[in-house]
């Protein structure tokens, strides 16, 4: 049988699966150490420079005055927690919004309008996140849409919260979608049969089962939320997020933004971790 | 032009940071600067033939070759007249500029006043050679050699227009009429949750400002020279005030939209926002110059001290400036002319030089031009302990948090 | 599922709840394309079509629109294939650190883009700049690129965690080899996971601002950034309704079409 150079190297990797795993494992991870891993990693590091104060150029003096500011300033404190605060609402707000939609949508509606559902769900993603800001800003200000309706609770956190559940909403409706629709009807039925309500299946059946995706939405709307600035810009009066100050600080102080950013940067990381085990990771 | 568009700034001045820490030792002034001294850069004493391009940095609506409209155009002219192709590279903001024209790669840019004295201390911009630039003779006499755009008699740039932050409020809902800056910074306000200010740190300078005029005991000689103290007490004023905006602004769209909608009734405004609230006619506005005075820009057409196509730059700054060129620039953008015989050829609004007080001198006696704040008191007390841009940002940090 | 006739009323509500809060706001939006006024505050002035008129004008929104869908095609093209050969490499072997690799995907999506962006930003500068690349539309593509990713390596996977290796087992027994295998049997069943990870790719690269902002190039505006020029521009407020109304339009039917692709 002719052999030809690919079948010969097809051959080579089937009899060894190192050979495969390294050849499959080495560009992915070449692109995100190399590229992404370095690329923060100096980032991070740069907060431990300092800024001169006339020039406003970056001393390679090594020291932690950034961080002793952050952690004795109440001004960081404050905006930290706001933020935190902000990005936690998001995310209930979203879990409360997408879990009856995705459950409906994935269980309840007849095949052929799921898809028309699903396409409903995701079309808003094309909108453009400015333009949907603003239109918020439409919707919230004096003598809005919101304000003839039902009345508008102004520019402020609140609006910021509602905006930015808006945002993210898609992001958490979608995988708690496929988490519904891979439920297997038998655990449901077997459910019924041994006498749940409705209510009891859902609460002890499927969100056990779908907590992954409800974790995995949450990644998006906690980490997009967290690291959020321009929608505070537009809906959030005179409110600041960690965003805005790391936004503030980069053009003259960068140490001091690379600092800043460990905030969120380490909640993020914190929570990623602490959910590692539930399998959320996969669902994303 | 005032137009935040902090994006852009934060990616050309992250970079800018990031990778010019090598040079960091080398900065003029050093450490301690104990006055002003810019670094020697040649000013150009002859003109030769043009390079065939030019490459600029400016304001959003300064440099027009129909990308908005068919019609606005005057690019084209000038590279007819001249063989000077023009490169466009638009600005968002004053860091954004001050990056952009350290790379090098740029001949001239439309510097405003907190950009000036940073290009200038940075080495990056030459002296410019008035002589060689005719219009300059028709300039007003009230922006050349300026704080902003010269450093010791010697002029590094030519004027190019002007506008004032001004007081705008609903002739509506604010009665009455106010005169002074403490409409919008009394604790008591009786428009509580309808004030707006400018989202900038720049801002803390309008509060210097009303402190420098009703509270002489702070000793504050100029918005922009804050000692230690000064400052806080701007930042006290600030604070104070915060409880009663509705909103900051920070681009144009918001703060238009926002007094149309009713959400601001009373804040600072440049004229261009006002005329086009007015010219939308949901609401009544009117802008004023308080008596206190108010904050506001000059823009300087700077020539990088790296130009590539240095002749092809100085016909640029002479054409941009010329009476027709710079009343067409003004009119669409929504500023006062540098020219001082621009207001001749200004064809859509007849009384567009009255609007923006292009001629009134006395009128921009009062008009506090923004600089950069930085250790080395800009009022030109040769003092040493003001506080700089960098202390200004964490301020305003402080105050909106 | 069984469920009374109350649970689906009121299910059906909540479902049209969503929708209404998903809509209103784009509803928002393409009324205030037709504003005849030059701002956005409620309500419009009057209808006009000046908007649409000034938009279909504009050259430099066509351009910002190409350039967009380049950079998405860019990024979602080198997404499928890092993200595939993750995925192949994550759910078919086990090994040392496969939890570390996940995290390593995820983390480019999770932290704030402010982060990202700079952090590439210096990363290109360093070490792009020097080899006489700048920036423009390859830096883009690279930055979307670092946090799309995930999103294809999550829906390969998942996939692939379902698929039963049988298939593959067989297409070996019957001579085929590897690359054969892979070709006539995984790639049409992992198809769907394909187009559904590429479409929420091309979706996050095509709607992302800042991570754009840090990686562009002086000449490379992406539509985001051009929205975000003309927000700032005198004037030119309704604008950018007119440009998001026409995205939604136009979006629906490339939506729809990848979601029958990738039915199963």
């Amino acid at each position: 049988m002719h052999r030809s150079p690919v079948r010969r190297l097809a051959g080579a990797l089937h009899r060894r699966p190192g050979l495969r795993l390294t050849a499959l494992l080495s560009a992915p991870m070449a692109w995100l150490v190399l590229a992404y891993l370095g690329s923060l990693g100096v980032l991070l590091l740069s907060a431990f420079w300092t800024t001169n104060d006339f020039t406003s150029q970056v001393e390679y003096v090594w020291n932690t005055d950034n961080f002793a500011n952050i952690l004795s300033d109440p001004v960081y404190r404050t905006v930290a927690l706001r933020t935190l605060g902000i990005a936690v609402g998001v995310t209930v707000v979203d879990g409360a919004l997408a879990l009856p939609m995705a459950f409906y949508m994935a269980r309840v509606a007849r095949p052929r309008s799921r898809r028309l559902l699903l396409v409903a769900v995701t079309a808003p993603l094309w909108a453009g996140y400015l333009v949907k800001a603003y239109a918020w800003w439409v919707m919230l200000s004096h003598g809005g849409v919101l304000d003839w309706a039902v009345g508008t609770p102004g520019f402020g956190v609140p609006a910021v919260v509602i905006t930015l559940s808006y945002l993210w909403l898609p992001y958490m409706v979608l995988p708690l979608y496929a988490a519904f629709a891979q439920l297997p009807d038998s655990v449901l039925d077997a459910s019924a049969d041994l006498g749940a309500r409705p209510w009891r299946t859902f609460r002890s059946v499927v969100l056990p089962l779908v907590k992954p995706a409800l974790i995995a939405g949450s990644i998006f709307t906690f980490s997009l939320s967290l690291g959020d600035y321009l929608t505070v810009q537009i809906v959030g009066g005179t409110t600041q997020m960690l965003g805005n100050v790391i936004a503030s600080d980069v053009t003259l102080n960068l140490p001091m933004a690379a600092a800043v950013s460990c905030v969120p940067v380490l909640l993020i990381v914190g929570y990623l971790l602490a959910v590692r085990r539930t399998g959320a990771w996969e669902n994303l | 032009m005032r137009t935040l568009r902090p994006l852009a700034a934060l990616a050309a001045t992250a970079a800018l940071l990031l990778t010019g820490a090598c040079s960091a030792s080398k900065s003029p002034g050093g450490q301690t600067p104990s006055g002003f001294t810019p670094p020697r850069v040649p000013m150009r004493q002859s003109l030769g033939a043009g390079e065939g391009s030019v490459d600029v940095v400016a304001w959003a609506g300064y440099v027009e070759y129909g990308q908005d409209s068919k019609t606005v155009d005057w690019v084209t002219p000038f590279t007819k007249a001249t063989g000077c192709k023009v490169n466009l590279k638009v600005a968002g903001t004053s860091d954004e500029m001050v990056a952009l024209m350290k790379t090098g790669q740029y001949d001239t840019v439309s510097a405003s006043g907190d950009a000036t004295l940073r290009l200038i201390a940075g080495g990056d911009v030459a002296p410019v050679n008035t002589k060689l630039v005719p219009n300059y003779a028709t300039v007003y006499p009230g922006l050349k050699n300026q704080p902003w755009n010269s450093v010791g008699g010697v002029p590094y740039g030519i004027p190019h227009g002007r506008g004032a932050n001004l007081l705008m409020y609903n002739t509506a809902k604010v009665t009455p009429a106010p005169t002074s800056w403490g409409a919008v910074f009394d604790p008591n306000s009786p428009y509580k949750g309808h004030l707006t200010a400018y989202d900038d740190p720049i801002y803390i300078a309008d509060a210097a400002l009303y402190l420098m005029k009703t509270k002489p005991s702070l000793g504050i000689r100029n918005p922009y020279a804050l000692t230690a103290d000064q400052l806080n007490a701007a930042v006290t004023l600030l604070k104070d005030q915060k409880p009663n905006v509705n909103a900051y602004w920070s681009d144009y769209t918001k703060e238009q939209a926002s007094f149309d909608s009713g959400d601001f009734w009373l804040g600072t405004t440049w004229e261009v926002i006002q005329q086009a609230v007015a010219a939308d006619g949901k609401v009544k506005t009117a802008a004023i110059l308080p008596s206190e005075g108010s904050t506001g820009w000059s823009d300087t057409w700077m020539v990088s001290a790296h130009a590539q196509h240095p002749n092809c730059a100085y016909e640029w700054m002479n054409y941009i400036v010329s009476p027709s060129v710079n009343a067409q620039v003004a009119e669409y953008f929504g500023e006062a002319p540098a020219n001082s015989q621009a207001c001749g050829y200004i064809k859509d609004n007849p009384n567009f030089c009255a609007d923006y007080h292009a001629n009134d001198e006395s009128w921009w006696r009062n008009v506090y031009y923004w600089n950069t704040p930085t250790r080395n008191c800009v009022d030109g007390s040769g003092r040493n302990d003001c506080t700089d841009y960098a202390q200004w940002v964490t301020a305003w940090n402080e105050i909106k948090s | 599922m069984h469920l009374n006739r109350r649970s689906r009323i009121a299910l059906r509500l909540a479902m049209a709840l969503g929708l209404a809060v998903l809509y209103v706001p784009l509803l928002v939006v393409l009324l205030n394309s037709f504003n005849a006024s030059r701002s956005f505050a409620w309500p419009p002035t009057g209808f006009s079509l000046r908007w649409w008129q000034a938009a279909w004008q504009e050259p430099g929104l066509r351009t910002a629109l190409w350039t967009s869908v380049r950079a998405g095609l860019g990024a979602t093209a080198v997404a499928l294939v890092l993200g595939t050969m993750a995925a192949f490499a994550a759910t078919r072997y086990r090994f040392f650190g496969r939890q570390a690799v996940s995290f390593l995907l995820i983390l480019p999506i999770a932290l704030p883009g402010i982060v990202t962006g700079i952090a590439l930003n210096a990363a290109f500068r360093t070490v792009l700049t020097p080899l006489g690349i700048g920036f423009g539309l390859f830096t883009v593509i690279v930055g979307h690129a670092t946090f799309c990713i995930v999103v294809v390596f999550n829906n390969v996977s998942a996939r692939l965690r379902r698929l039963p290796g049988s298939g593959e087992d067989a297409s070996a027994d019957l001579g085929a080899h590897t690359f054969q295998t892979f070709w006539y049997i995984t790639l049409p069943a992992v198809r769907g996971a394909l187009f559904a990870g590429a479409l929420l790719a091309f979706a996050l690269s095509f709607d992302e601002i800042v991570v754009t902002t840090f990686t562009a190039g002086p000449g490379t505006q992406t539509l985001p950034l051009w929205i975000f020029d003309n927000l700032a521009r005198p004037n030119q407020g309704p604008v950018v309704d007119v440009v998001a109304s026409a995205l939604i339009v136009l979006s629906a039917l490339p939506v729809w079409l990848a979601h029958r692709m990738s039915a199963p």
